[in-house]
């Protein structure tokens, strides 16, 4: 996904002269085809996150396309006012990427691992999130990048993850995108949990528990119709992400549901990071799984709430 | 004044006598300031002459057209100054005077901090660390494409804290950026008290010299002095430039000079006002 990522930064860099690249201190030979042809365009400007998001927007407040590439949690909270009153107050396009989103850097512990990305970026007057689920739907979903207004944080996973998206349905920011129908539960997901969220639906269709998957590639601005449609028949509602459930997509799932005011109320579950900085290295995946993030636990849950046992709302960790 | 570092101590230089222009200047800036009654009058007064050297005689720009492709960018990072800065763009065109006259009102355009929607201001400013990394980005741009605008920031000293300015610095420096003038507006104060005390920047010049710029020292008060520096740029032509400017916090109005009283103050009474105008010699 995020090779993805960046050969499309090139490829539409080639078409429009207003596309610059700035990374700060990026890994050796990144884009080093932009750099051989676009040389004046690629811009290398050392671990200074502040420095490089205000140059982006000064950039961009001249009318270039500025794509800021860094690791999640540096392009997110190191640069955090700047993303905010740079970026976003003056409303300008500039394109934060952000490497590892999530649990992807497990390996290299907490300093690294980008758990409330989402929350902040989406507490951000202007700014809209995109967290793709693979590189398929990354390349359908580049493109649009370029004439989008406003500020936007491009959320990568980890690279060679799963291909789960669907070619034949076109990519829109801001649109949710149906995967899957069902009668009795619906999941929602963003990023790399469509997997999770698929595998748990096809693990319910089973257990003959009707199950919908909704993919909410953007978190913002959250495609509000389309989450309220597809809960409108549906009791059961579970929401799925790598990521704190602080502020993220079932925080804002839960808070459409909650003031959507159905009746009778819908039973629902974040399933996601708790409260807490995880304490294990590993590999992404047995983060995943030592904190439940997986299609099995989503399953147990949807179940559950499908079932009508609403004490499953309540997690050991809450 | 010599177009080099010139080794000036960092105490407060014996400017000339501000000249009428120079106390009508901030005559008006305590107009707008009663109008919101609240504002950074010490850290306004000190940039006066900086920004009349730039608005009278240095920047290019068009008010009526305050976007022009062609014009210099400036940039005031230490945003709390800006009455001073909302005097000059008022008093040139760029938005009706009346305005002054609405500073912090909820009916005006003009607030306690620099903001982009208002003709004339590059950037929105008031957190401070934020204008020259923008116009790090602006210069570049300019350079990208070829054109012969210019670019000019205003940082504070107490803003001289801030990690970004020096991250900005050494990207500056970096980039050869010529076409990038940076000026220290360096009254030896912030908010709490002098820098000395609270961070000192000295050798504050050597420091901007060490990052790749070209630097000048200059009694930030002395119009000519000031004139010279500025008719003069950049210094080197490989490098971007940082002039620093030796300022008197709350300059013109000898109660207020130095007096962190003044830094922000609110709330102030006829009575100040009235002993603040008398100070000016103005009505």
């Amino acid at each position: 996904m995020r090779q993805m990522c960046l050969d499309m930064v090139y490829e539409l860099a080639k078409e429009d002269p207003r596309i610059f690249f700035i990374g700060s201190d990026l890994g050796a030979n990144t884009l080093d085809k932009f750099k051989e042809e676009m040389p004046r365009r690629f811009l290398m400007e050392g671990i200074s996150e502040a420095n490089v998001v205000g140059v982006a927007t000064g950039l961009a407040l001249e009318g270039k396309i500025p794509y800021v590439n860094t690791i999640a949690t540096f392009i997110t909270r190191r640069c955090y006012e700047q993303v905010v009153l740079d970026a976003s107050l003056h409303n300008v396009n500039v394109r934060l990427i952000g490497n590892g989103g999530g649990l992807v850097y497990a390996p290299l512990g907490p300093t690294h691992l980008a758990i409330e990305d989402l929350a902040i970026m989406r507490a951000i007057p202007n700014m809209t999130i995109v967290a793709p689920a693979d590189a398929d739907e990354m390349r359908r979903f580049m493109p649009q990048t370029v004439d989008h207004q406003g500020p936007i944080y491009i959320r990568l996973g980890k690279g060679y993850d799963p291909i789960v998206s669907d070619d034949n349905v076109p990519f829109e920011i801001g649109k949710a995108i149906p995967m899957r129908q069902g009668s009795d539960a619906l999941i929602l997901t963003t990023g790399i949990t469509l997997k999770t969220g698929l595998e748990a639906a096809g693990m319910l269709e089973e257990q003959s528990i009707s199950t919908g998957v909704l993919h909410v590639h953007t978190i913002k601005p959250l495609d509000v119709d389309a989450i309220l449609e597809y809960c409108a028949n549906i009791r059961a509602v579970v929401s799925v992400e790598e990521h704190t459930v602080i502020g993220g997509l079932g925080s804002a799932v839960a808070e459409i549901i909650a003031e959507a005011g159905f009746d009778p109320a819908k039973r629902f579950k974040r399933v996601g990071l708790p409260d807490v900085f995880p304490d294990q290295y590993g590999s992404q995946d047995s983060l995943m799984e030592r904190y439940s993030i997986t299609a099995i636990e989503v399953a147990r849950v949807t179940k559950g709430l499908a079932e009508g046992r609403p004490d499953m709302a309540f997690s050991i960790e809450a | 004044m010599s177009a080099s570092h010139t080794g000036m101590n960092s105490t407060p230089s014996m400017s000339p006598d501000l000249d009428a222009r120079s106390l009508g200047l901030r005559s008006k800036m305590l107009q707008t300031m009663a109008a919101g009654n609240r504002g950074h009058l010490g850290s306004a007064f000190s940039l006066v002459e900086i920004l009349r050297v730039l608005y009278d005689e240095v920047l290019r720009y068009d008010a009526r057209d305050a976007k022009w492709p062609g014009r210099d960018r400036c940039i005031l990072s230490k945003g709390h100054g800006c009455i001073a800065l909302y005097v000059f763009l008022a008093e040139k065109g760029f938005f009706p005077e009346s305005e002054l006259n609405k500073f912090c009102l909820s009916d005006g355009i003009l607030g306690g901090h620099p903001d982009h929607k208002v003709p004339g201001i590059e950037a929105s400013t008031g957190s401070l660390g934020h204008g020259l990394p923008i116009g790090l980005g602006m210069a570049i741009n300019s350079r990208y494409e070829g054109t012969d605008s210019r670019t000019f920031v205003i940082i504070g000293d107490g803003e001289s804290n801030e990690g970004s300015i020096w991250e900005a610095a050494l990207s500056a420096g970096k980039h050869r950026l010529s076409n990038l003038t940076v000026l220290v507006d360096y009254n030896k104060h912030q908010s709490y008290s002098s820098t000395l005390e609270v961070q000192d920047l000295e050798p504050l010049a050597d420091k901007w010299e060490a990052f790749g710029f070209a630097t000048a020292e200059v009694d930030g008060h002395d119009v000519e002095a000031l004139s010279s520096v500025l008719h003069n740029l950049p210094i080197n032509q490989e490098k971007p430039t940082a002039i620093i400017c030796h300022t008197v916090k709350g300059k013109g109005i000898e109660f207020i000079e130095n007096d962190m009283e003044w830094h922000h103050k609110s709330r102030i009474s006829d009575e100040e006002l009235e002993s603040l105008y008398a100070a000016l010699g103005a009505n």
